[in-house]
């Protein structure tokens, strides 16, 4: 096509003017590295030489006492803490020490925090539009028109959480569980390509936590998900690679059967519970 | 558009319309019905109705800062104010010579307190559409500078409340001085007319009625408009979880910012459009009570419904009229009282009572899509 058609035909998109989709360069394997990260406060060794890596599309589970690190480790990732040394990578191309946390979350980390906070007076399918990726600056959203994709995405995702039938109710009727589910379909509304999710089943009841189970499997292989979780029950039904931390390193890495056995871990954590 | 999404909206249409139709009917009433006729509505009663609109556009201001962004305003009695001393200067000018002194250009506060020439504040506005302006821009401005300093420093809740209600006792403080320049504690007063009409006349009043009316409907779309648009439901998480709506990504001070701004105008042109039909302005529109009583409007009326502030303010002040007419020491009892009954009882105010209504209805007529999932 010479450059006058190109220039001429209405339906042509330029290359300049398409978004561009966040680059995480997944070719090797690995969406995310941690490798030799040390962190101590005041002395103490919260993170001391970690080393993990997750597959893009892989659902982990980390699991590990009280004090080993895995809310710490969390920051880091998101760029809410800076370790002392030992280097953190996003694909094989975003060296997310160098980056904050805004930047982070938009290049598609996100995470979940233990206590879900919804938007109770909107209705689920509101709390979902406001968190979708959109220029949030005041402006553009007075003028904001809901347009059909979107629409389409968020139903998508409503579908996804197993609230559908709740769409159009306010948020504030839901029970524990299902404003986690929201919460989570609010991330999901970002696109993350690495989802980060602090102890989803607390306090809920098991059908709810079989439904969470059942939630999270349906994401890995479209997202990575990292879940940090104390309930082994709960751990040992979703899992297929579990890794145990220690006081801020990996015990052991493996199937749940595999880690369950291990005398290290038994020693120091499974054996409390068993 | 997000301006004419609320015209399409069954709720607003109602608004309009009953709005419209007492607009007619009262012109109507006041034109073509006979003197002794008792259905006759004087021109009087037509005054005080513009009145009661004025507070309506003023009330509906407030409802869109503290029923939707969770900002109770207890100063926006200053805007109105501001508003109002906008339009009054306006009023001055055009007396012209024909004060009691006779001066041409200095209104008579001035020459009395022998001032030689015109403050340089004072100039411009003999011209309409420079004052008129002003009405928008002066409240505007004073809650953009207020506003942007108390946002970005995070101050929220009582501590915000606490802060307006400070600034409109100052405001009010700085126009009762007589240096100032704005007529001390007398105010501005002794208008003669507005855009060249007498404002003594029937028709100028009734013309001044209808103009509010129109004011009030525009600010009710507007308010709407905002509220009912993607920035409206970010308002709203602003309200309930602030942290939160941080996270998301939005810059929740200046989401904050420009509804108050938008209010403070609302609240400006109500002032502007209230000081021609009552004939005066003076300090006393600053006072933190008033500011207040424009409050238990709104919660009477039932807070984020817009049409709620819209009915507590005409009902209030109605009943004040009434009552101030038939026991003036009784009427603070009666408010505080009423407040009270409404708080304990109608939490939601009388919005809340007509959303109930209608709500049982509908639950009536379709089973509640709880059980279907569960």
């Amino acid at each position: 096509m010479s450059i006058f058609q190109e220039l001429a035909d209405r339906e042509h998109v330029f290359e300049f003017l398409t978004q561009v989709q966040s680059p995480v360069d997944v070719r090797h394997g690995p969406i995310l590295y941690l490798e030799d990260v040390n962190v101590s406060f005041d002395g103490f060794k919260a993170i001391n030489n970690l080393n993990l890596t997750i597959d893009d599309g892989e659902l982990r589970c980390i699991i590990g006492p009280n004090g080993a690190g895995k809310t710490t480790m969390m920051d880091i990732i998101t760029g809410k803490t800076r370790p002392d040394t030992g280097s953190v990578w996003f694909g094989s191309r975003h060296n997310l020490l160098t980056m904050n946390e805004p930047d982070i979350a938009s290049l598609g980390i996100g995470r979940k925090f233990q206590k879900p906070t919804v938007f109770e007076a909107l209705t689920l399918f509101e709390n979902l539009e406001l968190a979708m990726a959109a220029d949030k600056r005041v402006f553009p959203t007075l003028t904001a028109i809901m347009k059909p994709e979107f629409r389409d995405r968020i139903d998508e995702v409503l579908e996804m959480i197993g609230l559908k039938d709740l769409r159009d109710r306010l948020a504030g009727i839901l029970s524990h569980g299902q404003k986690q589910w929201l919460e989570i379909g609010m991330l999901l509304m970002q696109k993350p390509r690495l989802l980060l999710v602090d102890e989803p089943v607390a306090g809920m009841t098991e059908q709810e936590m079989e439904r969470t189970a059942e939630l999270l499997t349906s994401l890995a292989g479209k997202q990575s998900v990292v879940v940090v979780e104390h309930d082994m029950g709960f751990v040992r039904s979703i899992a297929r690679k579990v890794t145990v931390l220690h006081q801020g390193s990996v015990l052991a890495e493996g199937t749940m059967d595999q880690v369950s056995n291990d005398p290290e871990v038994i020693k120091v954590y499974l054996g409390e519970e068993a | 558009m997000w301006l004419t999404r609320p015209l399409r909206e069954r709720s607003t249409q109602l608004f309009l319309g009953v709005l419209f139709a007492a607009l007619v009917a009262v012109t109507f009433l006041h034109l073509f019905m006979p003197q002794d006729s008792a259905l006759h509505v004087s021109a009087f009663t037509v005054t005080l109705l513009g009145k009661y609109l004025c507070y309506a556009l003023l009330a509906v201001a407030v409802d869109l800062v503290w029923g939707y962004l969770g900002i109770l305003s207890l100063g926006h009695g200053a805007f109105f104010a501001l508003g109002g001393y906008a339009m009054g200067m306006y009023l001055m000018r055009q007396i012209g010579d024909r004060g009691v002194y006779g001066d041409p250009v200095l209104p008579d506060f001035m020459v009395f307190m022998n001032w030689q020439e015109l403050p340089w504040f004072w100039h411009g506005f003999d011209m309409a559409w420079f004052a008129f302006i002003m009405v928008l821009l002066a409240p505007g401005l004073l809650a953009l500078v207020f506003g942007f300093l108390a946002f970005r420093s995070r101050v929220t809740g009582v501590y915000l409340s606490i802060i307006t209600q400070a600034l409109t006792f100052a405001l009010m403080l700085a126009f009762f001085r007589n240096e100032m320049g704005f007529g001390g504690n007398n105010g501005l007063t002794d208008f003669k007319d507005i855009l060249g009409f007498n404002l003594r006349t029937d028709a100028t009043r009734l013309g001044l009625f209808i103009a509010t009316g129109i004011a009030l409907a525009i600010g009710y779309v507007i308010c709407r408009g905002i509220v009912t648009s993607k920035l409206g439901r970010v308002s709203v998480a602003c309200r309930d979880a602030e942290a939160r709506t941080r996270f998301l990504g939005y810059r929740v001070e200046r989401v904050q910012l420009f509804v108050f701004v938008v209010s403070a105008m609302l609240a400006g042109v109500a002032g502007a459009l209230y000081v021609p039909q009552v004939g005066i302005i003076n300090p006393s529109e600053f006072s933190p009570l008033f500011s207040i009583e424009i409050v238990v409007w709104v919660a009477l009326g039932g807070r984020a419904t817009l049409y709620g502030a819209v009915i507590g303010a005409i009902l209030v002040n109605y009943a004040k009229t009434v009552f101030t007419g038939i026991m003036p020491d009784a009427w603070l009892f009666a408010l505080g009282g009423l407040f009270v009954l409404v708080t304990v009882f109608l939490p939601k105010g009388i919005a809340g009572l007509l959303q109930k209504r209608r709500k049982a209805k509908t639950d009536n007529d379709t089973p509640t899509g709880q059980e279907a999932t569960a």
